[in-house]
Formats: C-alpha cells, structure tokens, sequence
C-alpha cells in the first residue's frame, strides 16, 4: 500500500509543482521513485520527526503541499504537538502519511505497533482522517485527497499486496464502502486490516450467515450519517480495526449509536488491556488480539448466538 | 523608524491597562524588534508572499510584537486595547490570523523548524526573501530546536537569520541555574552556523549586524543578543517575578520615569 501511495504521490507531483515529500529517515525500498522523479522536492531531514512537521508547516505557509513520511508511531506520535498547534491551528495543508498501522511491523515490537493513531487524530476535528483498506483503494485515496484545503493524515498500509474483495479501488472521501447486503450482521473495518474482515465474510457466508461489510476509509470528515443509516437496520455490529478499541473506529460506532439511540449492540473487536512484552508476525499478532478471519469468524458466531462474553 | 522606547512604552500600558504579566520577556527584546520592523523585514505588507518572514518563536513575548506591528500601522490603536480581553485576537501569545503575525507561536521550540521550513520554502520559489526567527536563550532547552539547527545548517540556509534573546532568564530562574546553555555562541557555531555576538539593545548595531550578514559565509545566520530582562526598568531587571507579576500603580509610574532614559 505505500507502493500505491508512492506510485500515486509520483503522479500528482508531475502535475503539481507544489507537491513536496519529507522523511525522517525511513521509506527504504517505498520512497525512491519519488526521490528519483524529482531529487529537488524530496528532502530527509534526518531521523527527527518534530523537525518533519514543523518544516512542512514552513513550507506550507508559502503554498506548497508537503507531505510527511515515518512510520505511523512516530508520525503521529513524535510531532503530535507540532501538528496541532502549527499545522490545525494554522490550518495549513500539510500531509501526516503513517506507515505500517496496527502491526504490520509486528516483530519490531511494541515501539513500531501503531496503535493509537487514528484516536490522536480523531481528536483534531480539522485533520482529515483516511485509513485506506487495500494497495487499489491507497491509490485512488491520495488522488482524492491530495490537494484538500487543511492537514490530512493518512495511515497507510505497508504490505502492497493486500486486495479487498469487491472494493475495486473505489474511494469516497467521508463514504464508507458498503460490500454485501447481508441482513443478519454488520461487519465494520478500517485500515489494512479490512482483508481480515472481508476474509471473515467469506467464512460466515460458508457458515449461511449472510453479512455485510462496512469499509470505513474516511474517519474525519465524519462518516457518521452514513453510519447511522446502516447501523438502524442492524440488530449487531461488529468493529474491526487494529488499534485500541478506544479513539477509534469501534469509538466511532458506540458514539453514532448512543447519540441516537439505536437498538443495535456494538462489539469492538481491536487490542485492549496493557501493552505486553510479547510481540511476533502480523499474523500471530493479529491472532492474539482477535483480528484475524478466523478469530472474527468466531466472534460473529459466538455474538450472534448470544454467548460472545 | 521603530524605537525600543516606544514599544516599551506601549508594553507597559498595555501590560497596566490588562493587569497581566510578561513584561520583562518583552522588555528585554524591543530593540531587537525596533530593528527587525523598523529597517530590516522587507516586504509590501502583511500580504505580500515576497515578504520576509519573522517567527516569534517566544511568543510569550508577544505584546512586544504587537506594539511593533501597530507602530507599522497593521494593528490599530483600538485593536490594541484589547490586549488580552474576552473575546480579543490579541493574546498572550500570537496568533497567525492577526495580519503580521506569520505565525502562531506559544509552545517553545516550535519557531524555528517552522523557520526552516519558510527559508527552504523561499529557496525552492527562487525568492531572495529571508526568515527571521526570535528565540529565547530558555529555548535552547528544546530538543526540537536543535534538530532544526542541524537541518538549517545541513541545507546551508543563508537566509535563515535567527536571534537568540539572551537574557539568562527563564521561568523558574535563571538559565545558568536551570539548565546551564553557555558556551552558547559556540554551540551554535559547532552546529555549523554563522555567529555573531551582539548586543541586543543596541539597534543601529542589530541593523549594521543584520546588514553584514549578506556578505559572510554561505551558513544560517545566528546573532547571540545579550539583552537584559525587564531592560529599561531598573527594578525589573534580572529579576525572576516579572516573568509572570503585573504593575500596581507606582511600579507603572516608576517604570514609565525609568524607560525615559530609553529614548
């Protein structure tokens, strides 16, 4: 997926001189084409992601379109302050890109599993959110969003091969993509790990349990009536993402249905408790907390059967 | 021309008038400010995208800034009485909405990655403009400071001038007590910078200083600006509680007899 974003961002900037990339020293392997194409609008300011943002935020304010590039833990995390108080309260156009959420840097370990991000920005109502699901839907979400008026973030995946059945690339900024019409549950995701999700649709419809999925791209601006169209004709809902169930998607979902009393029960799927030591590949990890497809498979069965605890 | 007097001047009613505190921080850099906006920054006016630029990055002090840029004509006298009012622009710290203020400061360490943002901005438009960034000698605390430092330095901005406001104070003592910074001017020039020791108080010499800086070397620019806090009222100076205390009556009539001898 940042192959995608890298491959999309190339394109963009042929087009418009005012589009710039800055890292803090990561994007080996992701980042060359760009560095390449154009040597003078690419700049690694160094291993200082503080720096990162404030610099975009300068570059901004004389009208370019900066985009800044580390891993999502330290993207969000490190410049935090930076970003809201020089980019939201300036409201400049700077671009935060997040990469590998969740735990796509699984055996790196804790320091490199993002998993708060999307809460962080979720709280900066100005930040627009997107946290594309798939290699095809990155591309068409950076050409959507690129040039929009005030800071965006962007939690984009690392592994390029992730495909969402069905989603075919399609991006609306603010819609969630609705896949299926299954009427006796809905399944909610955002981020990478939507193929997990989509993967547990397969299963359950083996299982004769028609579902249908949600892909929630766009968190900011935010997506809340289309969520509540969709939610009043569910009994149960399911959400999906890897990041703490609390700021983020599943938050988003209990605040839609608690705000307006619907009779739908929220199941946030996501890593809670404190964080431990134990780390691993994406895969086991995702395991451990649930997020796999036969994790959620389970789940589903278990919560439509009323003996999910 | 901009005299250190009448910003002082204008710090001091304005601090009366609010009751609020401050007042040495913006005190110790009204020369620097008389030189920045009285002969230096160069530009049509707040909008023009040619301008210099000028962060405050102590924006703190920012009352100071504000009588600069109302003696420029961009803040009106009724604006200014406002200072810290409900419902004012004009607050304790600047906010970039103000016309002339580039931009919104209050966290330090802030201002000098943005910065160095708006001087790689100008080199990449081909602009001869420059960017001036104020700074608190405190500030040398921040660790994201010096991170700009070094890509200032890395990037050989020459047109990134930045002024140190070395009044060896900070919120709770004075820095050589806190966090000692000194030998400073040689940290910075470790760091691959360009160093001027200056005084700051002295605003022919800041404009003769920033002057020269056109034909040295190929680096940032930065000018150690030994200044005194609370400069120009005797029984402000070096001391910590006007950091953060305002006037009664009689400090303001005898800080306004002191900073007679300003003029």
């Amino acid at each position: 997926m940042r192959g995608a974003f890298v491959r999309g961002l190339v394109d963009i900037a042929r087009e418009d001189e005012r589009v710039v990339l800055l890292t803090a020293d990561l994007g080996f392997m992701a980042l060359e084409p760009f560095a390449e194409a154009y040597p003078e609008r690419f700049l690694n300011v160094g291993v200082a992601e503080q720096d990162m943002v404030g610099v975009a935020c300068g570059l901004a304010e004389a009208g370019f379109l900066p985009f800044c590039y580390s891993i999502a833990t330290f993207a969000s995390m490190r410049g935090y302050e930076f970003i809201r108080s020089a980019a939201v309260l300036h409201r400049l156009p700077i671009r935060v890109v997040g990469v590998g959420g969740g735990f796509e840097y699984g055996p790196a370990g804790a320091s490199h599993h993002g998993l708060e991000d999307i809460g962080l920005m979720r709280l900066q109502p100005q930040i627009c959110l997107i946290a594309p699901a798939d290699y095809s839907q990155t591309l068409s979400a950076v050409k959507a969003t690129w040039d929009l008026p005030g800071p965006v973030y962007y939690r984009i995946g690392k592994d390029d091969r992730r495909k969402v059945p069905g989603l075919d690339g399609h991006f609306e900024l603010g819609k969630p993509d609705v896949l299926g019409d299954g009427a006796d549950l809905l399944l909610l995701s955002t981020g990478a790990v939507s193929v997990e999700a989509a993967g547990a649709v397969q299963k359950l419809a083996a299982k004769g349990v028609r579902t249908t999925l949600a892909i929630v791209s766009t968190l900011n601006p935010s997506p809340g009536a289309d969520l509540l169209a969709l939610l009043g004709d569910f009994p149960v809902a399911i959400t999906v993402e890897a990041h703490r169930v609390s700021g983020g998607l599943g938050s988003l979902v209990c605040e839609v249905i608690a705000e307006n009393r619907l009779r739908c029960q929220a199941v946030r799927v996501g890593v809670s408790g404190p964080p431990t030591a134990v780390t691993g590949s994406e895969a086991y990890l995702l395991r451990r907390h649930g997020l796999d497809r036969d994790s959620l498979t389970t789940t589903a069965l278990n919560v439509l059967a009323g003996t999910y605890a | 021309m901009i005299s250190a007097y009448d910003i002082s001047k204008i710090v001091l009613e304005q601090s009366m008038r609010a009751k609020v505190g401050h007042i040495g921080s913006s005190l110790s850099i009204a020369g620097i400010l008389a030189a920045l906006f009285g002969g230096v920054l160069e530009g049509k006016g707040p909008d023009d995208p040619d301008r210099d630029r000028f962060v405050l990055s102590k924006g703190h002090a920012a009352l100071a800034l504000y009588a600069a840029l109302h003696l420029r004509g961009w803040i009106s006298a009724e604006a200014m009485n406002t200072y810290c009012a409900d419902g004012s622009m004009l607050g304790v710290h600047p906010d970039s909405e103000l016309a002339g203020v580039d931009f919104s400061t209050g966290s330090l360490g802030h201002g000098l990655p943005l910065a160095v943002g708006a001087a790689l901005a100008a080199r990449m438009q081909r602009s001869d403009r420059r960017c001036f960034v104020l700074v608190s000698d405190a500030e040398c605390n921040e660790g994201s400071l010096w991170e700009a430092v070094m890509l200032a330095a890395h990037q050989h901005l020459s047109n990134l001038v930045a002024i140190v406001d070395m009044n060896g104070q900070q919120a709770l003592g004075y820095t050589k007590d806190v966090l000692s910074l000194e030998p400073l001017p040689a940290k910075w020039q470790a760091f691959g910078w360009d160093v001027l020791e200056v005084d700051g108080h002295d605003v022919a010499g800041l404009i003769r200083a920033i002057e020269s800086l056109k034909t040295r070397a190929h680096a940032p620019h930065v000018l150690i600006a030994r200044t005194e806090f609370g400069h120009g009222v005797s029984y402000m100076r070096s001391q910590i509680k006007w950091h953060y205390l305002p006037m009664s009556e009689a400090d303001y009539e005898d800080a306004l007899k002191d900073i007679e001898t300003l003029r």
